[in-house]
């Protein structure tokens, strides 16, 4: 049963697998973006109260989740390696950081964008927002440490201790708008009694957030297999990749 | 009293003796306290008015910033001269002893800090009982921040240029104490109750206490291997 767990941390049968991967994610995430957007833009009707203005919701909210999906991601792959040794693992970290540190920088900019008509505001100090900052500046130290070693498998281990250690702001991203009553809104579609959104908008909320999904995904692993030629460099196996293409 | 209470005190003398015997170093942050936060009435207009207003939120950056100036060291000395792999190597549990160094460390630059403020608060004509409640909440805040500090200064403690890197680390980590703690001191200005962000830095300090040493532990594992 431990077979394809163990295959999947050698390079080289993780880089072919990995490569055969990326048209799965990628064209499925490529419909359902196109599918998503249409839709929001276009088909779902406006919202009886922020008019038009709320479409930005379909930009928004996918990229808010995939920055917290991002970072849980990263975080358990980092433990994973620290448990395991997986150098693969850490790979899977190393090409989450960046990605994820650019959506959460998107749900902040689309988050300002939204606020400005219909708070009046760019920027409030509230829970949700800072906490969402604040996991930006968790990418952000996560890739500074690893790149401040000198020696690549010990920036790893050290990069992967933090990020699990940034874990704890993950449930204060989400519960924040519980706690704080503020001027972001509560959770409109990630709650256990039926969702306060109209089943119109909701479908293409969701198209929108697979496909976002799918994107990471697609994205993630054409990093990861760059990461791991790059880590794997001087490899016997990369060699005879060369000498086959 | 059983071993490992022992080596734990015994840590936490020899840290302690090693930092009074340099008395510069020590004093060193808390100077760049004093002097940070006499900047701000100076470069502003000294009207009372304004100082008390931003007068809280002055102090506790001013008290981040000296702390993240004391982290540096930390493990410093220890990882060059090999005491540090001594440590790891010793029969008692890393996770307590990680535990001894980040209080010990506390001692040292948290504890002078919050004696002081009662002076540092007069620069911003601070009235007597937010005084009070602003020790009381740094003197919940500062081990908390002893605590997440020596974490990052555990990660960095191997690297030559980790001075730049560990405000990174800490400073967003901190976040939630610089809130409350602010919070805590504008409520007692306003003549408000602070109890609320008081018990919230309480609640962040048992947190720390509970799970930084294992980071720590963690981390200097991964410094010294």
């Amino acid at each position: 049963m431990w077979i394809w767990f163990h295959k999947l941390g050698s390079p080289p049968h993780f880089y072919r697998t990995a490569g055969r991967l990326v048209p799965w994610f990628g064209i499925p995430a490529l419909l359902l973006l196109v599918a998503g957007t249409v839709g929001g833009l276009a088909i779902a009707p406006p919202d009886y109260q922020q008019g038009d203005g709320f479409r930005i919701i379909y930009v928004h909210v996918p990229s808010a989740y995939i920055s917290m999906f991002g970072y849980v991601a990263m975080a358990v792959a980092a433990a994973v390696g620290l448990i395991w040794r997986m150098k693969v693992a850490f790979a899977f970290a190393a090409a989450c950081a960046p990605v994820g540190a650019a959506f959460t920088f998107l749900a902040l900019a689309t988050g300002s964008i939204w606020g400005k008509p219909m708070w009046g505001v760019w920027w409030d100090w509230d829970g949700r927002m800072t906490s969402v900052l604040v996991l930006f500046f968790l990418y952000v130290g996560v890739m500074a440490l690893r790149s401040a070693f000198d020696d690549a498998s010990k920036g790893d281990r050290a990069a992967a201790l933090l990020a699990i250690v940034g874990v704890v702001n993950i449930p204060i991203i989400k519960f924040s708008v519980d706690w704080w009553n503020t001027l972001h809104q509560p959770a409109t579609i990630a709650k256990l009694s039926a969702p306060s959104i109209t089943m119109d908008m909701l479908v293409w909320l969701l198209a929108m957030v697979v496909g976002y999904t799918l994107f990471f995904a697609a994205v993630v692993t054409m990093r990861l297999r760059g990461e791991v030629l790059l880590r794997e460099r001087g490899a016997r196996w990369i060699r005879e990749l060369n000498a086959h293409a | 009293m059983n071993s490992t209470g022992q080596a734990m005190l015994a840590l936490a003398r020899r840290d302690l003796r090693a930092a009074l015997r340099r008395w510069g170093e020590l004093g060193l942050p808390l100077m760049f306290f004093v002097i940070v936060v006499t900047l701000f009435p100076l470069g502003l207009a000294p009207e009372r008015d304004l100082l008390g207003s931003i007068g809280p939120g002055v102090l506790w950056v001013a008290a981040l910033l000296a702390s993240l100036l004391a982290l540096e060291g930390l493990f410093r000395s220890d990882m060059e001269d090999g005491s540090m792999e001594q440590l790891i190597l010793s029969p008692q549990p890393l996770v307590l002893l990680a535990l001894v160094k980040a209080l010990t460390h506390w001692a040292l630059t948290g504890l002078p800090l919050v004696v002081l403020t009662p002076l540092v608060a007069q620069a911003f004509y601070l009235p007597a009982n937010a005084t009070w409640v602003l020790m009381l909440a740094l003197l919940l805040a500062t081990p908390t921040l002893s605590l997440i500090g020596a974490v990052a200064a555990a990660l960095t403690a191997s690297l030559r240029r980790g001075a730049g890197i560990l405000g990174i680390l800490v400073l967003p980590l901190a976040l939630p104490l610089l809130v409350f703690g602010a919070r805590a001191t504008d409520l007692a200005v306003q003549g408000q109750s602070a109890t609320g962000p008081l018990y919230l830095l309480a609640a962040l300090l048992v947190l720390a206490i509970t799970l930084a040493p294992l980071a720590i532990a963690a981390a200097l594992r991964i410094s010294v291997d």
